[in-house]
């Protein structure tokens, strides 16, 4: 598998990520990937990562779940094996409406998880490589991905200056595990 | 631009609130001339079956206000300290409201007329095994009291709620202990209005105002269904007063992040409203017991077919499908647009709650009842523009408001 070059920085505070991050995308280095230990509301926007497609998944999940239940029960209950309850029609919608809900929620839910797997790249068994343990403790660290425009030694004293302790380059394997967030490649190449 | 930190009334608001009014009181007049004044028991019943519907969905509406401020409170929330001057405001509506309706439902209970609460008729009762084994709920006595107790006790608490926090705007709070002790403070009465709530509102105040009228019938759900109802109205009217401010240059501090959080709050309960509307139409249908489905007779298979499923499409797909994406939420035009279909949606849900029993062999003519409906509008815009130039629009003292001027969804 190919190589690539990453240059990776800590940052031990929020006030002072957000600018890094800023000044970042402004000298048009490439950015792999923040690894924070929690959730940064407003992070992703700073980043410039585009909206989820997860709830359009999960809105098409759970359409399938009550298009399921409801022809399912339907072709059951009217034509398969029709019986009288009560004196009710076959077609007894309202009766089926819990069931159709569950259905449109189950099928939601499960969807939505291996939706959020697959999006994430996360799989029992597989370590994602997060460059440094401490990202899920103390530090937020920021991984930059080196391109043929990249001069490693300018981007490493550059992510000095902007605020960042122990920068270090890494060189890791290219794969699932790493993510692939870089949809704009040609963007940051050497024209 | 400068800030503007208190509002001041615009003339034109006033001018169109007045109209409104003036316009509502010409449809009770014109409505007490075609019925309330006619000799005819029926026709009276439909005059006053049109002034307890109004009368009491918009007090439930501007009361949810109050409960809406009382559970931030209690679950310590700040992200609604940007705005939480409008509920304030609007839940000021509340003693004025209150005492209409009062007045009306008092003026239905003691009067001659047994139309509308047939149990209020002493010969019949004797002859009627299932009203005279109510006969311990539903008696008049009772009915004054609880009325009286019950609206008097939202609005003593309510204007305590107010007053706590505009205390804050001439003596901020110096060091950690006050503002803790201020905290709890407002904690302790917040809890006990949701007390007084949960007695009346969630439980009691819709079977005696409302369930009443079809006497013979009976859901322990119903309560909570007229609660989902006005609460998710409420949500609407706060959201359509922030927007109306949003617009003139008020509230700076508020931004998309609140307006998609009140729009979370209209969809999430029309979505709730649906479950429990749905959950007892179904058990009923399902068992299938004369008894009970005799309510929903009329309402889903007789005359008022047209009406409660159009209310049915207004109160629950229309926000499911307009208001689930998250930029919708965030759409000043188009939470606006939900807020009054959702306002105009529950008060044709109060209308087949009351009418099909009081007026079971036609449809009565609905635009009197809608020209009501703006006058008490009318009422609603005048008394809240009122009360929200009275104090600044931000609790600037509060200690919460940090938390609203970052908040981020």
């Amino acid at each position: 598998m190919a190589k690539k070059k990453f240059i990776v920085g800590n940052f031990t505070d929020e006030a002072v990520l957000f600018p890094a991050v800023k000044k970042v995308r402004r000298a048009g280095y490439k950015l792999h990937d923040v690894f924070t230990p929690f959730p940064i509301h407003g992070l992703d926007k700073e980043m410039g990562l585009r909206d989820t497609s997860l709830h359009t998944a999960g809105f098409i999940f759970g359409i399938t779940g009550t298009t399921t239940a409801v022809s399912f029960i339907t072709w059951a209950l009217t034509i398969d094996w029709a019986i009288n309850f009560g004196g009710k029609p076959y077609f007894a919608l309202p009766a089926w409406i819990p069931v159709t809900f569950e259905l449109t929620v189950l099928f939601a839910a499960v969807g939505m998880v291996l939706t959020f797997c697959w999006l994430c790249q996360l799989a029992p068994f597989v370590k994602k490589d997060h460059f440094n343990p401490r990202s899920t403790d103390d530090t937020f660290v920021m991984a930059l991905e080196c391109t043929s425009a990249t001069n490693d030694t300018e981007a490493k004293q550059f992510l000095q200056t902007i605020g960042a302790t122990d920068v270090t380059i890494e060189t890791r394997e290219t794969g699932w595990w790493l993510g692939s967030y870089a949809t704009d490649k040609m963007r940051f190449e050497k024209n | 631009m400068a800030i503007r930190s208190t509002f001041t009334v615009p003339k034109r608001f006033q001018t169109i609130s007045m109209a409104l009014m003036a316009f509502g009181l010409l449809s009770i007049i014109g409505l007490w001339v075609t019925s309330g004044s006619s000799s005819d028991p029926a026709e009276q019943a439909r005059f006053w079956a049109s002034l307890l519907q109004n009368s009491v969905f918009f007090l439930l509406v501007v009361n949810a206000s109050m409960f809406f401020i009382c559970i931030t409170t209690l679950a310590w929330g700040g992200w609604q300290m940007a705005f939480r001057r409008v509920p304030e405001a609007i839940s000021a509506v509340v003693p004025v409201i209150g005492v209409i309706c009062g007045a009306i439902l008092l003026a239905i209970v003691f009067g001659d007329n047994h139309t509308i609460y047939h149990w209020t008729d002493a010969e019949h009762v004797t002859h009627d095994p299932i009203l005279s084994h109510k006969k311990g709920f539903l008696n008049k006595p009772f009915f004054a009291i609880a009325t009286i107790v019950t609206i008097a006790g939202w609005s003593l608490l309510g204007w305590k709620m107010r007053q706590l926090s505009r205390k804050l705007d001439n003596e901020p709070l110096a060091t950690l202990e006050e503002r803790k002790k201020y905290i709890f403070s407002n904690t302790v009465w917040a809890a006990l209005f949701i007390v007084l709530f949960s007695l009346t509102v969630m439980s009691s105040i819709p079977w005696l105002w409302l369930m009443s009228i079809d006497a013979h019938w009976y859901s322990t759900m119903y309560s909570w269904y007229t609660f989902a109802s006005t609460f998710v109205s409420g949500m609407a009217l706060i959201a359509l007063f922030v927007i109306f401010l949003k617009n003139n240059d008020y509230l700076e501090y508020v931004n998309n992040e609140h307006l998609h959080d009140l729009g979370k709050f209209m969809f999430a309960f029309s979505v709730f409203w649906t479950y429990l509307w749905f959950s007892q139409f179904m058990l009923i249908w399902y068992a299938n017991i004369p008894e009970e489905t005799v309510y929903f007779q009329p309402r889903a298979h007789g005359i008022y077919k047209g009406i409660f499923w159009l209310m049915f499409i207004i109160n629950f797909i229309a926000p499911l499908l307009i208001l689930m994406t998250r930029n919708a939420k965030r759409n000043y035009g188009t939470v606006a647009l939900m807020a009054v279909l959702i306002i105009f949606g529950h008060w044709l849900d109060f209308y087949q709650m009351v009418f099909p029993a009081v007026s079971p062999n036609k449809v009565p003519n609905i635009l009197y009842d809608l020209g009501i409906a703006l006058g008490f509008v009318g009422l609603i815009m005048y008394v809240t523009a009122k009360a929200l130039a009275k104090a600044p629009l931000l609790a600037r003292n509060h200690p919460f408001v940090k938390e609203s001027l970052i908040h981020h969804t």
